[in-house]
């Protein structure tokens, strides 16, 4: 290091301050930019689709004409298809969370679960979609039903639940486990009763967390065979089907710009969906929370 | 095996019923008796309810078998009927026409054009935003900025597509004329946007898990804080910063419906980003719209090209968990 002399160093000083600033503009300017993003997506999408909001919008099957389109049957298939995710998930998901963390231990299958899980949330949703297409479309025969589609979602989320649940339970102090093995229960028991009212609030969140991914997946359903224009709603889990998103994606690659204008309501619906479901986790949170503390 | 984790951590549950048993055997008595199947109705749904844990725990374990067993299966056969050297170095990608050609460079530069023009936009902005979320915005702007930058994630795809081709694109025209509606540039910007969160807040945490005794020695030293974020706590958060690019291009790669909708399904060999283009997971969903029988070569190519995008992101993915393993800075 070279000895400066202090009139070098104030013009030194002088330009690293300036510096600073600079790239605190910098920073600021870029959250500023992406946030201006999110804003200016969310008002351009609404002003595209607000005029085509309404209820016949929504209760109205598709149509060749774009003005009396409707999503009725994409609404309901969307309903079918995320609800079968989300039950067979959550019952898969919370059942492996338990397992990784109050039974297995260091054995061999949790750790080959444990690596399995980082690497299949990084599997590119597309890749579920051939999968469901070959074992539950083709091998199970279940044709490209709303069981097929929902089982699909159910292992595309499994990761997400996994991981929530995980976190959730491992924050659950030991002193409870402990005072119960304590009491003589049993190890089911102890999860049963005291792990799982504990972690619920933790464990829905995530579960909230892998619906609200399953209700705007497309990609994995289209590979799965989906139909894009379905005008009738699913009756039962063999009836084929089609989600909101898919049939968002249908109305925007046609030229029309009356599909364009339905698209954007179907997003705007779409994304009124999906603050409910954000809104639900947190009040349930709430909920959950009160009733553990009081 | 669950009776081994029974025996092993489960100090109260084992414990608990083998003195039950030896009590029971001593006395011989009715209670006893009692004891001993009190034992055998605690330990049976036991040893059920941790079979059935154990097998919701494989699903995901099968779940990863199954996607490699599906795409090697039909790939394989797919490769018996067109050679792997084709396929892997061909810059034709024609199946779906009358002359067949198999050369998937065609999507795999399209896929890497859409994911390194994505991280172009995504990768200053995420990592600035994350330098101002962990070193200058104050604790209650931090707590409302960031989960409104997660929205964006949270956003569906689909979504996403719809603002690309119908408002970037035609921002992009007014610019210049010779754009085409459908091209590289408008999907990858609109891309960027979405892995934008996903880049600051993994950085943001890697930075933030910095100790703050390492800044303090810096101010000590009279670095401003321009210094201390780029020449401290950025290079010592490097290893996470690293891995959230490389998850960021991993999701990129597999990105699906934005540039499904907007850059194009025109198999192309170029990185020119204002033409039509078609990428691996476009190609997936074109085949899939449209009634390829199963059982085709065509509908083979989908699994052979999913095979491939399986195996980029498979280590990419690898790449980011070593990073953080190998080139993590220990404090403390």
């Amino acid at each position: 290091m070279a000895v400066i002399t202090q009139r070098e160093f104030a013009r030194t000083k002088a330009r690293r301050v300036w510096m600073g600033r600079g790239f605190y503009a910098l920073c600021l300017l870029a959250v500023c930019i992406s946030l201006a993003m999110l804003g200016v997506l969310l008002v351009y999408l609404g002003s595209q689709g607000y005029g085509r909001v309404s209820w016949d919008f929504i209760t109205s099957f598709p149509s060749r004409f774009p003005e009396r389109a409707g999503i009725y049957a994409a609404l309901i298939g969307s309903i079918y298809v995320v609800g079968i995710a989300g039950i067979v998930s959550f019952v898969l998901g919370v059942a492996a969370a338990v397992y990784l963390e109050e039974y297995a231990g260091r054995s061999r299958l949790a750790q080959i679960a444990r690596v399995n899980i980082a690497n299949l949330a990084g599997v590119p949703s597309i890749v579920y979609g051939l999968l469901g297409l070959e074992i539950f479309v083709r091998v199970m025969e279940l044709g490209r039903s709303v069981m097929a589609g929902g089982l699909t979602l159910a292992l595309l989320v499994l990761p997400i639940i996994i991981v929530a649940s995980g976190e959730a339970i491992r924050a659950v102090p030991g002193s409870l486990r402990e005072g119960g093995f304590g009491l003589g229960a049993t190890r089911w028991q102890v999860v049963r009763h005291l792990v799982l009212p504990q972690a619920m609030p933790g464990i829905l969140t995530g579960v909230i967390l892998a619906v609200s991914r399953a209700i705007g997946e497309t990609a994995p359903l289209i590979a799965m065979g989906a139909l894009t224009f379905v005008p009738f709603a699913p009756d039962g889990p063999l009836s084929r089907f089609t989600v909101l998103p898919i049939q968002i994606f249908n109305w925007v690659s046609r030229p029309q710009e009356g599909f364009h204008e339905a698209a954007a309501a179907g997003i705007i619906v779409l994304l009124v969906v999906l603050l409910l479901m954000n809104a639900l986790a947190v009040i349930l949170r709430n909920k959950f929370q009160n009733r553990l503390e009081g | 095996m669950a009776s081994d984790h029974t025996g092993l951590d489960g100090s109260g549950n084992g414990a608990g019923s083998g003195s039950g048993n030896n009590s029971g055997n001593g006395s011989g008595g009715g209670q006893a008796g009692r004891a001993l199947r009190g034992g055998w109705r605690r330990v049976l749904p036991e040893r059920f309810i941790s079979a059935f844990l154990i097998v919701c725990t494989l699903m995901s374990v099968l779940t990863t078998a199954g996607i490699i067993f599906v795409l090697l299966f039909q790939a394989l056969q797919f490769f018996g009927e067109v050679s792997f050297i084709e396929f892997i170095t061909g810059t034709r990608w024609t199946p779906l026409f009358h002359s067949k050609q198999f050369g998937v460079l065609a999507l795999v530069s399209a896929t890497f054009l859409t994911a390194i023009l994505s991280m172009v936009v995504a990768l200053p902005l995420g990592l600035l935003s994350a330098i101002f979320l962990s070193e200058y915005a104050p604790e209650g702007a931090r707590r409302v900025i960031k989960p409104v930058l997660e929205v964006l994630a949270g956003i569906p795809t689909v979504v996403y597509g719809y603002f690309a081709l119908l408002f970037v694109t035609p921002l992009l025209q007014r610019i210049s004329e010779d754009i085409f509606v459908f091209n590289a540039m408008s999907a990858s910007i609109v891309m960027g946007i979405m892995i934008l969160p996903m880049v600051a807040s993994l950085s943001e945490d890697a930075m933030r898990a910095v100790p703050r005794s390492l800044r303090e020695g810096a101010y000590a030293l009279g670095a401003t804080k321009l210094e201390v974020a780029t020449q401290v706590v950025v290079p010592a958060a490097l290893s996470g910063i690293v891995s959230a690019f490389i998850l960021a291009v991993s999701r990129a790669i597999g990105e699906t419906m934005i540039v499904t909708i907007a850059a194009g399904q025109t198999p192309n060999f170029t990185f020119n980003p204002f033409v039509p283009i078609e990428t691996m997971t476009a190609y997936i969903v074109q085949v899939s719209l449209g009634d390829t029988p199963t059982g085709t070569l065509e509908y083979k190519t989908i699994f052979a090209v999913a095979l491939l995008l399986f195996a980029i992101t498979l280590v990419m993915n690898l790449l980011s968990q070593y990073v953080v393993r190998r080139f993590r800075e220990e404090y403390e």
